[in-house]
């Protein structure tokens, strides 16, 4: 296991460098942030005084350099906007960004897993019918339509609930979160569910297929020779054995998530990191939008690394092999 | 002795996209308490969904149109599902036949047999446990409590089945049913495992409903018998008398057409036809397109019961006493016939084709941070063989051997880590290119499953010409075209055939096509690799006869790669028997199958159960067994010294120091044991 974790954070180390490279370069090639700050009026002089200031008069390769010596130091450059590091920005807003994605991600296990496994079950019935057309409309529609959707239905029409910003927040450990009281929980619901659209579609599909498959299982033939209830064999031996994909591809989704709430976050106006992500890239701001991507692609990695140790502890076969063989 | 399970006019339907499906017709027969009861039949025969409708688990379009399934005297086909799940588990039991996937693969054996026993309200919570601790004992699972916390991916095979047999007795039922306990398992542990499942029947005198395919099976462990056939029983009798007397056509064909020492140079009997589908209604016997003896009542009335005693009875008019002069022609006639000379005379020797030292395959095992090779999985590791032209080399040994492996590596279908190959005199590994082609063209691989190596979007004639064109053979596309009619016309099927799909043919007819287009290339040599342990006896029978037939006209040599020791016993001309990668035994059929020497060649064959009790060789003694019984090492590992030392009965402390030397008792036999003397 040990030796497992190490070989994959050398390769992550790998993927992280070969990132900022793509990351530094593409950003670069959007264009010079100086137009964006500084006021036209400016004079040639307070011009070259800025971009001396921002270190932008280095040549490329000198600036990724510097970049890099940086970012070992945990420093990975100022914004330009705020002029306070980029990394501390992010951070604030965080936590906006993971608590709208672990809500989505709850929403679409609560929801897809039962609908999912309903339909493996009794496929014919037109419930699961109902349930399978639903999900297609959850993968084929746009993640910004909806979203302008429910705004209109639930908060323009209906009026029932809010619909932008993040509502009154209370601070768990010292961490402001909207779950724990009733005004934020309403902000979160339709953000969270546009967010979850997608993957109860996901999670609906891949339990139902996962169902289907081991209803055909010869595990699962033992299981009712046995005598057993269909709590047990549906509970226990059909749950426990689908649970291993659907996990990982639970905790993959995460990720994307995370990276897909720039849409959700936008339209909802919810304060969390995509929202700084596209202001950032409106005024090109580089140290954010780079801080940004490298963050992201941390924590994409981080969350594979986990779901590959998740997997193997699920699983025994993975669990026990890497240990016992020698 | 009392009946304990009753199944009374049974009839079973499946609704499928061509109308309903009849698989079971009318199926009568009673369980005694302490009584094995076999049902046989071939694939389709409804066996397998016998079991499936008294345990009422039949798969989703299936259900019971009518009859009664009588548990101590009440029908359980009329409880309400709920009440039906107290029965299963508790007072019928089930296994099945794949140990490694009817285990629950993320749940303990602990785990597995403790819902048993809670689901029952037998035992709950640590006493559970404890009881269940006791059944891994009973079956016979050295160090159960460690084995409690495992999971099914870390036993063996035979362990597998052993928890599975746990499993299905944990709730002591009063009748077991058994699907084909040991067809997945090799010879000398299913010996194991059947003797396992009669000592238990013994001891709790519980019933025994056993389904096999496998005849020398029931002959070993049935105390009556039924044969199955289009969905109902056609023959029923105690075992003595069932195997004694046909009685049935059916019964008289399978009998002879299983493969056996005792039917070399002959050719095995062979069904002619199909299992009639089974929608619908029959007129007359079901049995009647396929007969040799069929007449006109045949086709017109089905056969009632008869037979010499009303404990042993067949469904056939011939039976019918108002018959008895119709029968005795047709013995009369059968007695006129001249049999077919026994022809097993070997080709005069006409000098090696295929020679083959030292062979070795070794994968390797990488492991650690920098994938670092650890060692070595010896698949094949020395192995020297010799095939001659015209004559059947067979390879035997158990799953895991390398016999697979060490075919693959004549053709380099894997990579060969040492040895010498030479086919027709020229060394043949290590080559490249065109002169690699040359030399598959003149050896040829027929494999077990021949639908997973036909593609299935050609055609048979484009599936046979493809191998033709690549090899160069046939001048053009008209020539190749004459020859692919011909190699079908070869292989026994129709020319019309060259435009079918293999979805539209049936296993055996898949395999000949294999074997069309393995003889496309005009081999030498053809590697056939478990060519018939998928197919059906009767099926089976058809296979080897062609397989015999091609070998006396074309002259080509084949090495058969098998478990099975009656297709052995059968058609080989010499034999080779590896173990753990190496060769243990060899020599000509005559001297390793009458007169083995090495003590593995011996268990092997002793463990092959046989319809006939008087095989020339002394069954297992318990004392062997019991050595036999330690789970076969990994080739990756093997023992030190001689592999066989775990296993091995005679096994002494210098087994343990080297490899034993080759030992040759004559020219041909050579063994490998330090026990085993020149003679
Ligand atoms: S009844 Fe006729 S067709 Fe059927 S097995 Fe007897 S002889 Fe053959
Ligand atoms: S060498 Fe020893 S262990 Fe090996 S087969 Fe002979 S007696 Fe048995």
């Amino acid at each position: 296991m040990l030796v497992f974790v190490i070989r994959r954070l050398l390769q992550s180390l790998l993927v992280l460098f070969v990132m900022s490279l793509l990351v530094f370069a593409g950003v670069y090639a959007v264009g010079t942030p100086i137009d964006i700050l500084i006021s036209p009026e400016a004079t040639q002089a307070d011009r070259i005084a800025v971009v001396a200031a921002l270190g932008l008069d280095k040549p490329l390769w000198l600036q990724y350099l510097l970049f890099v010596q940086h970012a070992f130091g945990g420093d990975l450059g100022k914004s330009f906007a705020y002029n306070i590091p980029a990394i501390q920005l992010i951070f604030e807003r965080m936590p906006a960004t993971l608590e709208l994605a672990s809500f989505a991600m709850l929403l679409a296990v609560v929801i897809g897993l039962p609908l999912g496994l309903y339909a493996g079950l009794k496929p014919k019935s037109l419930p699961a019918r109902s349930i399978m057309a639903g999900s297609i409309l959850g993968f084929s529609l746009p993640t910004f339509w909806v979203g302008l959707m429910l705004i209109m239905v639930f908060a323009v029409w209906l009026g029932w609930l809010p619909s932008n910003g993040r509502g009154s927040t209370v601070a768990l450990l010292g961490v402001p979160v909207s779950f724990l009281s009733i005004d934020g929980l309403r902000h979160l619901l339709l953000p969270g569910l546009t967010l979850a659209l997608l993957n109860i579609a996901l999670i609906i599909r891949l339990t139902r297929a996962g169902t289907q498959e081991a209803l055909l299982t010869d595990y699962v033939k033992f299981a009712r020779a046995k005598g057993l209830t269909d709590a047990r064999v549906v509970g226990v031996h059909i749950l426990k054995n689908i649970l291993i994909p659907i996990v990982t591809v639970i905790a993959l989704q995460f990720g994307s998530v995370i990276a897909f709430a720039v849409v959700t976050e936008t339209i909802f106006a919810w304060p969390g990191m995509g929202k700084l992500l596209i202001d950032s890239i409106n005024v090109l701001d580089r140290p954010v939008i780079v801080a940004y991507l490298l963050i992201v692609v941390a924590m994409f990695i981080l969350i594979n690394l986990l779901v590959d140790i998740a997997y193997s502890l699920l699983d025994p076969r993975v669990r026990l092999s890497d240990a016992g063989t020698n | 002795m009392t009946d304990v399970l009753e199944v009374r006019n049974l009839h079973t339907r499946i609704d499928s996209a061509s109308g309903v499906v009849h698989p079971l017709d009318g199926i009568d027969l009673t369980l005694k308490a302490g009584e094995t009861f076999a049902i046989v039949g071939e694939s389709g025969s409804g066996k397998s969904m016998t079991a499936l409708s008294i345990m009422r688990l039949l798969p989703e379009p299936g259900w019971i149109e009518r009859g009664e399934v009588n548990l101590d005297g009440h029908n359980i086909l009329t409880l309400p599902e709920y009440r039906m799940r107290d029965v299963r588990g508790a007072r019928i039991g089930m296994i099945f036949q794949e140990p490694a996937t009817s285990l629950n693969p993320v749940l303990t054996c602990g785990e597995q047999i403790v819902e048993v026993l809670e689901r029952h309200k037998i035992e709950e919570g640590p006493a559970a446990r404890r009881r269940a601790t006791e059944w891994l004992k009973r079956v016979g699972i050295p160090d159960p409590e460690r084995r409690m916390d495992e999971y099914p991916f870390q036993l063996s095979g035979g362990m597998k089945q052993r928890v599975m047999i746990a499993v299905a007795l944990a709730a002591e039922p009063q009748v077991l049913i058994a699907d084909e306990p040991t067809t997945a398992l090799d010879v000398t542990i299913q010996a194991q495992i059947l003797d396992l499942l009669k000592s238990l029947q013994k001891e709790r005198g519980m019933a025994m409903l056993l389904i096999t395919h496998d005849l020398a099976v029931v002959a070993q462990m049935a105390h009556r018998v039924a044969l199955m056939y289009a969905g109902e029983i056609v023959k029923i009798g105690p075992r003595d008398a069932f195997f004694a007397q046909p009685l049935h056509p059916y019964a008289l064909k399978l009998f002879a057409s299983l493969p056996g020492a005792g039917k070399r140079g002959e050719p095995l009997a062979s069904i002619k036809g199909f299992v009639p589908p089974l929608h619908g209604q029959f007129t007359g016997c079901r049995f009647a397109d396929r007969c040799d003896y069929a007449y006109d009542r045949c086709r017109k009335q089905a056969p009632a019961w008869h037979g010499p005693d009303p404990q042993h009875q067949a469904r056939c008019h011939l039976l019918d006493p108002r018959e008895e002069w119709r029968l005795a022609e047709l013995l009369r006639r059968e007695d006129d016939k001249v049999p077919e000379a026994a022809d097993f005379a070997a080709p005069a020797d006409a000098g090696d084709l295929l020679e083959v030292r030292d062979l070795k395959v070794h994968f390797p095992i990488r492991k650690g941070l920098l994938k670092k090779v650890v060692g070595q999985v010896k698949a094949v590791d020395g192995v020297s063989l010799s095939i001659r032209q015209g004559r059947t080399l067979a390879l035997v040994g158990e799953s895991g051997c390398g016999k697979t492996t060490a075919g693959k590596a004549l053709l380099q279908l894997v990579p060969v880590t040492g040895g010498t190959v030479r086919f027709g005199g020229n060394e043949v590994l290590g080559l490249k290119g065109a002169e690699l082609k040359r030399m598959r063209s003149r050896m040829q691989l027929v494999f077990q499953d021949p639908f997973g190596s036909l593609n299935p979007r050609m055609r048979v004639g484009e599936i046979i010409a493809e191998g033709m064109a690549s090899f160069g053979i046939g001048a053009n596309a008209q020539a190749r075209n004459d020859r692919v009619a011909e190699l079908l016309g070869q292989v026994g099927l129709a020319v019309e055939s060259r435009y079918k799909y293999p979805h539209e043919f049936s296993g055996g007819q898949r395999q000949r096509i294999a074997i069309a287009r393995a003889l496309a290339a005009n081999p030498q040599l053809i590697v056939c690799d478990e060519p018939t342990s998928a197919l059906d006896v009767s099926v089976q029978a058809q296979i080897l006869n062609l397989l015999k037939d091609l070998q006396k006209t074309l002259g080509v040599s084949f090495l058969f790669i098998t478990h099975n020791i009656g297709v052995v016993e059968y058609l080989a001309h010499d034999v080779a028997v590896m173990y753990l990668g190496r060769i243990v035994e060899s020599g000509t059929a005559e001297e390793v199958l009458n007169r083995p020497r090495h003590p593995y060649t011996q268990a092997l064959l002793a463990a092959v159960p046989r319809l006939n009790t008087e095989s020339k060789l002394p069954p297992l003694t318990s004392e062997v067994k019991e050595h036999l019984a330690a789970d076969i090492p990994s080739p990756a590992n093997p023992p030190a010294g001689c592999h066989f030392h775990t296993r091995c009965p005679l096994a002494v402390e210098a087994c343990k120091a080297a490899y034993p030397a080759e030992v040759a008792v004559s020219a041909t036999h050579k063994v490998r044991c330090i026990m085993v003397q020149p003679e």
